[in-house]
C-alpha cells in the first residue's frame, strides 16, 4: 500500500498537503482508489465554497459505485483539478499526483489533528 | 464465508477481489473492470457461472408440464439443443426468475436458472409439477463456465480442438453434448454480454483444469463486476434488479418473451397479463450530462416520473446509460431529466440496446 510519509490522512480516505503557500490540496487515497476500482467521473466542489471539516463536498463515481469525498478541515475552496474531471482514470493510476480541489485552511493547525501515515496505514489495513 | 465454486481457489491464485453474490463468494474483477469489459467486446473472456443452478426436467408429461410451467413456448423448439429464454411467472403475473431452457427431446429438457433464486425455484416447480408425470433433478454439483467475445469460439477450439466437431455447427441458442474422456460437457452457444460465444457445463472435477487450458490459449478471467456492464450495454435484464415477483413482464421489457400465440395454452400468469393495462414501458436512457446513471434514481418526464432499474458507466460508450421504467406516453428520443444527488441531469430515451457485437449502437 501507498502512503506517503509527508501527508496528513482521514478516516474516511482522503489526504491532505499543506503547500508553501499556505493552501491545503486535497485527494483521495491509493487505498481508496484501489477500493473503488475504475473511475470514471469526478464531481468537485465550486471555487468560492466555504466547507466544515467532515462536509461532504465532492464525489468520486467508479464503474461501481458513487463515494462521496468528505472535506479533511474546514477552510474556503480555491481551486478544483479540472484536469482530472476531464480524465478520472488518472486519479487510478496515481491518487497522490491527481489531486481533487484545494482548500484556504480556516485554520492551518487544523491539520494536526488529521491522521499521519502511519496510524492512516492501520484503518487502511483493517478495510 | 458465502458457498464456493469449484473455481474458488483458480480466482483467489489469480488475485481476484472476491465479494459476496447471492450467497456465493464470486470474483468482482482481476484488477480492472473497465479493461475486462473491452476485452470481452473485442477478444475473449471467460465467467465462472458455476453459481447457476442446472435443473433437468425428465418424463412422458415433460412438454406439456414446462407449456404450463413457463411463459415462453417449448412447443416452438424442435431441433435437438435448441435453447429459449423465458420468465418464470406467478399466477398474479409477477416474475419468479428468469430462465434458459434446452429441449433435447420431448421427454427431455434442461432449465438453468439463476443462483439466488435456484432454491426457491425448485420448490415453485416440484409444487406445480402435481399431476403430470416429469422428474425434476437439479445439478448444483454441475461447473459453468461461459466464454464469450469475437474470439471466443476459436480460442475455445484452440484449447479443446477435440470438441470443435461437436460444436462448431451450433446456431445461436442451440446446445450440443461433447464427451470429454469419460465426461459428459454440454456446449451452448449462449451468453449474457452481446457477444458470441459459448456456455460450457461440466463436470466440477473438470472446471479448474478446463479454466487453465482456456487461459492458456488467451480466454482472460473476466469478474462479475464487468458481467453487470456487458449485459447492461446489451439490453439484457438483471433478475433482482430490472424485474422481480412485483413488477410484471409487461412493464420489464420482456413482452417479446411471453407466447400467447396457442390460445389454449394456459400457462401460468397468462389470465393475469391478458388483464393488465401497463401504464409504464421499460427503456433504455443515455445520458446526456456528465454524470452516471445508477438503479433507483427518479427520472422525471412530461407524463409524470419513471424510476431506473439498472444503471452504469458503459465502457464501449464512455457514456452512462440506464435501463428504466417510465410512463407508456414516453416514446424513443423524447428527453428527460434524471434526479442525482438533487440535480436534475438531461438524458435520451432510446432501446434498450446500447452495445453489441463489440460496438456501440447508439
Amino acid at each position: 500500500m501507498n502512503v506517503p510519509a509527508n501527508l496528513k490522512y482521514t478516516q474516511s480516505h482522503e489526504w491532505a498537503k499543506l503547500e508553501a503557500d499556505g493552501t491545503v490540496t486535497v485527494g483521495i487515497t491509493d487505498h481508496a482508489q484501489e477500493a473503488l476500482g475504475d473511475i470514471v467521473f469526478l464531481e468537485l466542489p465550486a471555487v468560492g465554497r466555504t466547507v466544515k471539516a467532515g462536509e461532504e463536498c465532492a464525489v468520486v463515481e467508479s464503474v461501481k459505485a458513487a463515494s462521496d469525498i468528505y472535506s479533511p478541515i474546514a477552510g474556503e475552496v480555491v481551486a478544483a483539478n479540472t484536469a482530472a474531471v476531464d480524465a478520472p482514470e488518472a486519479v487510478n493510476q496515481d491518487a497522490y499526483a491527481n489531486w481533487l480541489f484545494k482548500l484556504k485552511p480556516a485554520n492551518a493547525a487544523d491539520l494536526d489533528g488529521l491522521l499521519d501515515a502511519t496510524a492512516y496505514e492501520k484503518i487502511a489495513d483493517e478495510h | 464465508m458465502g458457498k464456493h465454486t469449484p473455481l474458488f481457489d483458480t480466482h483467489v491464485a489469480a488475485g481476484a477481489k472476491m465479494v459476496d453474490f447471492a450467497g456465493w463468494d464470486m470474483p468482482i474483477h482481476y484488477g480492472s473492470q473497465l479493461e475486462e469489459h473491452h476485452i470481452v467486446r473485442r477478444d475473449a473472456g471467460m465467467f465462472d457461472v458455476s453459481h447457476m443452478r442446472a435443473v433437468d426436467v425428465r418424463g412422458c408429461d415433460a412438454q406439456a408440464w414446462l407449456r404450463r410451467l413457463i411463459a415462453n413456448d417449448v412447443a416452438k423448439l424442435t431441433l435437438p439443443g435448441k435453447a429459449l429464454y423465458s420468465c418464470l411467472l406467478k399466477e398474479d403475473g409477477g416474475v419468479i426468475d428468469d430462465l434458459i431452457v434446452y429441449f433435447f427431446s420431448p421427454t427431455y429438457y434442461r432449465i438453468v436458472v439463476n443462483a439466488g433464486t435456484a432454491d426457491k425455484d425448485l420448490a415453485w416447480m416440484r409444487k406445480q409439477s402435481a399431476g403430470f408425470n416429469v422428474a425434476i433433478d437439479d445439478h448444483p454439483e454441475f461447473a459453468m463456465i461461459a466464454v464469450q467475445g469475437p474470439k471466443a469460439r476459436e480460442k475455445f477450439w484452440a484449447a479443446f480442438p477435440e470438441a470443435k466437431t461437436a460444436s462448431e455447427g451450433l446456431i445461436v441458442f442451440q446446445a450440443a453434448a461433447w464427451l470429454s474422456g469419460q465426461d459428459s460437457w454440454l456446449i451452448a452457444r449462449t451468453g449474457y454480454t452481446g457477444e458470441d460465444g459459448f456456455e460450457i457445463t461440466l463436470p466440477a472435477a473438470a472446471a479448474a483444469a478446463a479454466w487453465d487450458k482456456l487461459r492458456a490459449a488467451g480466454v482472460a478471467p473476466i469478474g462479475l463486476g464487468a458481467r453487470d456492464t456487458l449485459r447492461l450495454e446489451a439490453g439484457m435484464n438483471l433478475y433482482g434488479q430490472d424485474m422481480d415477483e412485483t413488477i410484471s413482464p409487461l412493464e420489464a421489457g420482456l413482452t417479446w418473451t411471453l407466447d400467447f400465440k396457442d390460445a389454449s395454452r394456459d400457462f401460468i400468469g397468462r389470465k393475469a397479463l391478458e388483464a393488465q393495462k401497463p401504464t409504464r414501458h421499460f427503456v433504455g436512457l443515455l445520458l446526456l450530462d456528465r454524470g452516471v446513471l445508477r438503479a433507483h434514481q427518479k427520472v422525471v418526464t412530461a407524463q409524470g416520473d419513471g424510476e431506473t432499474t439498472s444503471g452504469s458507466f458503459a465502457p464501449t460508450l464512455g457514456q452512462s446509460v440506464a435501463l428504466a421504467r417510465v410512463p407508456v406516453g414516453i416514446a424513443i428520443g423524447d428527453e428527460v431529466s434524471v434526479e442525482i444527488r438533487d440535480k436534475l441531469l438531461k438524458a435520451r430515451i432510446v432501446k434498450p440496446n446500447f452495445a453489441r457485437h463489440g460496438k456501440g449502437l447508439i
